[in-house]
């Protein structure tokens, strides 16, 4: 055994087989989280030289209304998407009660997950779109006279691209949900059932305790996703009318790419990174479980 | 149960399903239609007679050169992201190192970050170096970011590969080499295509990326390609619903074929995060 004891701890072959992928994360990972604290500590256009400023941009940033305004709109949509959970559980737990096409429908609910956001974002503009589209047609139909210019409204339009977010992820978490509940043992559910328990009773007392450990881990994916996201609204709105439905890292990406201000939009970025650390910490340890379920 | 009970049940899996299908018909049957089709016609009429020419005009326009970007940069990534990653995997749950577990928690650094926090240092980075507008910045950047999960898929089936294969293996004077690539690359194929999968469908979607590191039309992905399309379409709703369709097709199709193997993908992606 000696032999293979020293083959496989052959430093040589470590590093050789580690070292691209680490070479990979330090540069492209690593040092660009960094290097984004560091420059936001600039005055920067991007282009020209770096003028250090210390902490001013951001000072600037925890009084930018706007800023602010971008990250209620995050943080709306992590409750949003938080809350929307206990629906798929719902859907996911009717699905696995011994229902003949399950698989069908599953596979039905998870294709918007695989298109790209671009393309589901131009599908739902044309939705939304207030002469022509699906929804305001289906509305007149049903005799709604004026139907709302769902994307122009400043007090709607938020609400309106949470939905296409919804229907994106929907079969994605009823997905995680399904496989979660099929993998609890039979014999748990007929004992139940010999009981007399309900169907309601099953639900709730036996299959919903026994998936938590998965729920909670769809809690954290939910929250922090929704923190960073980003595609979707960039393209549908662009952050409009006015800021509306500006996003954190929306409002990043205009400071940078927009208004090439690198050095404030680095600061927004790391403070973006800072916040979802920051939101992880605190949604693991509110949910991180005592003791662990046996089944 | 009731029957009453299990129609309730079979009807609220049904509207979420109508929910969850009907944008996506909707598009393709306006991607057939003319825009007087469109505008006056009811959105649930299928097209009078299919209007192929919205096709047409969507390729005679140049969108081939987006799929083919997207094509070779998503099968190039994958290819790379999923060598550097079986290499890493292998070297740290296979052999005996003090830092395997403080490089496995690096890699996993990059799980939960928000990209655009590395945005513009990865912007300012690639301007250094000549790899703005040049596609080298997307592979590279999709193969690292890409990295984390892919490992972490891996990790779970690495694990589980007894020793006694390599034990054998080296006994029979195979060179570390040869016990990698020749017996624990394809015993591991079955996980790999999962993380092939996972991999393909990220590459292929993929947006920030490409719209903040490429400019010129030639290196344009999909993702991007068709926002420019569809301005320059503005109001040629048959046309822009063509673009969508060419743009998400092969993704479902795929779907239609590996529909089992893409759901345990997207799965293992997300339950063990």
């Amino acid at each position: 055994m000696n032999i293979v004891n020293k083959v496989m701890s052959n430093k040589w072959i470590i590093t050789l087989y580690t070292l691209p992928a680490l070479l990979l994360i330090i540069v492209l990972i690593v040092v660009p989280l960094i290097l984004s604290g560091y420059f936001g500590l600039m005055n920067w256009d991007g282009i020209g030289a770096m003028e250090f400023i210390g902490l001013d941009n951001y000072i600037v940033a925890l009084q930018d209304t706007k800023f602010w305004q971008s990250a209620m709109h995050s943080f709306l949509l992590a409750l949003f998407s938080a809350l929307s959970l206990i629906a798929y559980l719902a859907v996911a737990l009717i699905l696995a009660s011994k229902i003949k096409g399950a698989n069908l429908f599953r596979k039905i609910y998870l294709i918007p997950m695989l298109l790209s956001s671009v393309a589901i974002a131009q599908l739902w503009i044309k939705v939304y779109n207030p002469s022509n589209g699906m929804l305001n047609s289906i509305l007149m139909t049903l005799g709604v006279n004026n139907p709302p210019a769902w994307l122009a409204d400043p007090n709607i339009v938020l609400y309106a691209i949470f939905v296409p977010i919804i229907w994106q992820y929907a079969g994605f978490y009823i997905l995680i949900y399904y496989a979660a509940l099929k993998n609890i043992p039979d014999s748990l559910i007929e004992a139940a059932k010999i009981d007399g328990a309900t169907p309601l009773q099953i639900a709730l007392k036996i299959k919903i305790p026994l998936i938590m450990n998965v729920f909670k881990v769809t809690i954290v994916l939910a929250i922090v996703g929704s923190l960073k996201y980003f595609d979707l609204i960039y393209v549908m709105t662009g952050g409009g009318p006015n800021g509306a439905s500006e996003v954190m890292a929306s409002y990043m990406y205009k400071l940078a790419f927009s208004s090439y201000d690198f050095g404030y939009g680095s600061a927004i970025g790391f403070l973006l990174l800072i916040i979802t650390l920051i939101v992880t910490v605190i949604v693991r340890k509110v949910t991180a479980t005592k003791e662990e379920i046996e089944y | 149960m009731s029957r009453i009970g299990y129609s309730l049940l079979y009807i609220c899996l049904g509207l979420v399903a109508v929910f969850q299908i009907f944008p996506i018909l909707w598009l393709f049957m306006f991607s057939l239609k003319t825009n007087q089709e469109i505008f006056a016609g009811s959105p649930f009429a299928l097209p009078l007679e299919p209007k192929w020419e919205n096709y047409l005009k969507v390729f005679d326009g140049g969108i081939a050169t987006y799929f083919w970007n997207s094509i070779w940069i998503t099968v190039v990534a994958t290819v790379l992201t999923i060598l550097i990653a079986s290499m890493a995997t292998f070297a740290i749950t296979r052999m005996k190192w003090k830092l395997s577990g403080l490089v496995l928690g690096l890699i996993m650094v990059g799980l939960m970050i928000p990209i655009h926090s590395a945005l513009i240092p990865l912007y300012n980075m690639f301007l250094n170096v000549n790899l703005i507008d040049n596609p080298l910045s997307i592979v590279l950047t999709y193969i690292t970011y890409n990295l984390p999960i892919t490992v972490m898929i891996l990790l779970g089936f690495y694990t589980t590969i007894p020793r006694e294969i390599e034990e054998a293996a080296i006994i029979d004077g195979s060179s570390i080499h040869r016990l990698f690539f020749r017996i624990i690359l394809p015993i591991s194929a079955p996980i790999m295509s999962t993380t092939v999968i996972i991999n393909m469908i990220y590459n292929w979607n993929e947006f920030v990326f490409v719209n903040t590191f490429i400019s010129s039309e030639k290196y344009k992905t999909l993702t991007v390609g068709i926002q420019n399309f569809i301005g320059q379409y503005m109001t040629d709703w048959g046309a822009i619903g063509a673009t969508l369709v060419i743009s998400v097709l092969p993704i479902i199709i795929a779907f239609l074929f590996f529909s089992n193997k893409i759901m345990e993908g997207i799965t293992a992606s997300a339950v063990k995060g």
